[in-house]
């Protein structure tokens, strides 16, 4: 039993290390994207030094965190996979064409197997995609970086959290191709969501009201929002951290169990063409 | 070079084609000519293909322009708590906002596939469009043309009329004239950038996010007012890339704001020609990618 638990655990790291050499050979996309996000660093937070001077303290954040805010949420852009890109494409394809079958026949679960594969890429993409704008940041703009390690630890964790709510967010995306085939809608509707809903437009703090409210209990706010939250330090004290990591973790159980169900649906109806 | 080499058998039996597009009367017209007769009838194709599938067309239309005006609506609650940014009201940053978005929209309605080309070139298909009778730069813009873009289009003139009807200005005939040059404007350096994209993926294909930086970063800069930005910003999107000629200069004439860099108000009025300018080396690095294109082969 504990061999077969190794063996196992063995196969999904295999994937993972599979997922992140599979984007590690892309170095020039890489670097091209590392170009992309360090502009689009520089032009929002120059918005945000205008918009917090102009109201300091906004959101919570004082303007180094904003700053931080921008350049950290920049790193993660690509990781987190808010604009697209990731595995769902990939996934609605295979379902369109039949593919499915082959996965669906693998001695391993096809739901663990893409996370790992996605974790995998996630982690190159946080190395690869992340650390040059944050450092050309850090370079231009007074960021408001912690220096507790401790902090950086939580921080991670939380990254990783985050992580798994972005996958299950996508798995039920990439499994409802069983049901529409073409993906290309659901996508684009999925996109706007998560741009919007991430705070990676806007810190959601800074959301006013009653809508404010909402969208920081939604899903899309575990992703970027809280990771960059729990690194800023605007949890005070180590319970609010953890409930912080929890209210992740409740979503990331949630939304993996509703793909587990979903999937389950979606392989008693496949019908595989040819032969 | 893959020109040469293969098409003048092509061109031979092209030549009844080439006749029927118009394209035998030799020269710069006729070639433009054929050029955008060919783009019409590609993009006629797409259009009655998307239209087929004419929910899932409205749907995508409704979801484009949703998605960019969320942009807008994150810029909203900026100004729920602020009065001014950078010293401009909402509707003065409205009126920047929804000039870029419609000219990035209408440029990359009419151009956008363009980014397909990469692709084109890493599976060799761009080799057929080699050999058919109408300009490759047209056959690439046209490609797979998505109607749906036209969502942006709307929704920033959307956001532009709100903006004008919201203005406090003294419009002058030369104001208001300068507002539909701005976007048309506007649109062509885009649309020039669009193509120095493409001619860009001819030498690194796999680094074709780097032209996003110039389109959807420099409109998202373009949707605030300049003086949020640093001088040094401002020297590059107005030297280097004149990005600041796509809707910075006309509209900080509209509202009767000075340049922070100080160029004189006749600059509000050189959009036009700087669209023009910005076209001579946009071609010739698209004829210059054509010609070291060498096909994958098989």
């Amino acid at each position: 039993m504990h061999l077969r638990t190794g063996r196992r655990a063995g196969l999904y790291l295999a994937v993972a290390v599979g997922g992140f050499r599979r984007y590690a050979a892309y170095g020039v996309a890489t670097a091209a994207g590392v170009f992309t996000n360090t502009a689009f660093g520089f032009i929002v937070a120059c918005t945000y030094m205008a918009l917090w001077a102009e109201r300091p303290g906004l959101g919570g954040y004082d303007q180094g965190q904003a700053l931080a805010f921008v350049w950290v949420s920049q790193s993660m852009l690509a990781a987190c996979a808010l604009l697209g890109g990731g595995f769902q494409e990939e996934v609605q394809e295979r379902i369109r064409t039949g593919d499915i079958a082959v996965d669906l026949y693998r001695p391993a679960d096809l739901q663990l197997w893409w996370l790992a594969a996605d974790l995998g890429r996630a982690a190159f993409q946080l190395l690869g995609r992340g650390l040059v704008p944050l450092v050309a940041g850090a370079l231009v703009f007074p960021l408001a970086l912690p220096a507790d390690p401790v902090r950086w630890l939580l921080f991670l964790g939380s990254v990783l959290l985050g992580l798994v709510v972005s996958f299950a967010l996508r798995w039920l995306l990439a499994l409802s191709a069983f049901w529409l085939l073409d993906g290309s809608g659901v996508n684009l509707v999925a996109v706007v969501a998560s741009v919007f809903f991430s705070g990676m437009l806007l810190p959601l703090t800074v959301f006013p009201g009653g809508f404010g409210e909402l969208v920081r209990v939604l899903p899309w706010a575990a992703i970027l929002q809280v990771p960059l939250d729990v690194l800023l330090g605007r949890h005070a004290g180590a319970a609010e951290v953890w409930r912080a990591l929890g209210f992740q973790a409740v979503w990331a159980l949630l939304l993996l169990g509703a793909g587990r169900l979903v999937q389950s649906a979606a392989t008693r109806k496949v019908v595989v063409q040819g032969g | 070079m893959a020109e040469e080499v293969l098409v003048p058998a092509a061109r031979r039996d092209a030549e009844p084609i080439r006749r029927a597009f118009g394209a035998g009367a030799a020269g710069w017209w006729g070639r433009a000519g054929a050029g955008l007769r060919g783009y019409r009838l590609i993009v006629g194709m797409w259009i009655r293909s998307t239209m087929a599938y004419r929910a899932s067309f409205v749907l995508a239309v409704c979801g484009n322009a949703a998605i960019t005006f969320l942009d807008f609506v994150a810029i909203s609650i900026m100004f729920t708590h602020v009065d001014a940014l950078g010293g401009f009201t909402l509707p003065e940053t409205a009126l920047l906002y929804g000039s870029a978005s419609a000219s990035l929209g209408l440029a990359d309605l009419l151009l956008g596939s363009s980014e397909r080309i990469g692709s084109r070139i890493r599976d060799g298909s761009l080799d057929t469009m080699l050999v058919r009778p109408v300009p490759v730069l047209a056959q690439v813009a046209a490609d797979r043309f998505a109607l749906r873009r036209v969502g942006r289009v709307v929704q920033g003139l959307a956001v532009l009329a709100w903006a004008v009807s919201r203005l406090e200005v003294e419009w002058t005939a030369a104001k208001v004239l300068l507002l539909p040059v701005m976007v048309v404007a506007g649109a062509a350096i885009f649309a020039a950038v669009l193509v120095a994209g493409a001619a860009f993926q001819f030498v690194a294909g796999d680094a074709a996010e780097v032209q996003n930086s110039f389109t959807y970063g420099g409109n998202t800069m373009l949707q605030y007012p300049p003086t949020v930005f640093a001088k040094e910003l401002l020297r590059g999107v107005t030297f280097v890339v004149p990005l600041a000629f796509v809707n910075w200069l006309p509209a900080l004439y509209v509202l009767g704001r000075p340049d922070p860099l100080g160029l004189p108000d006749w600059a509000a009025f050189a959009s036009p020609a700087v669209a023009l300018a910005l076209f001579v080396p946009a071609s010739l690095a698209w004829r210059a990618g054509l010609r070291s294109y060498r096909s994958t082969g098989s």
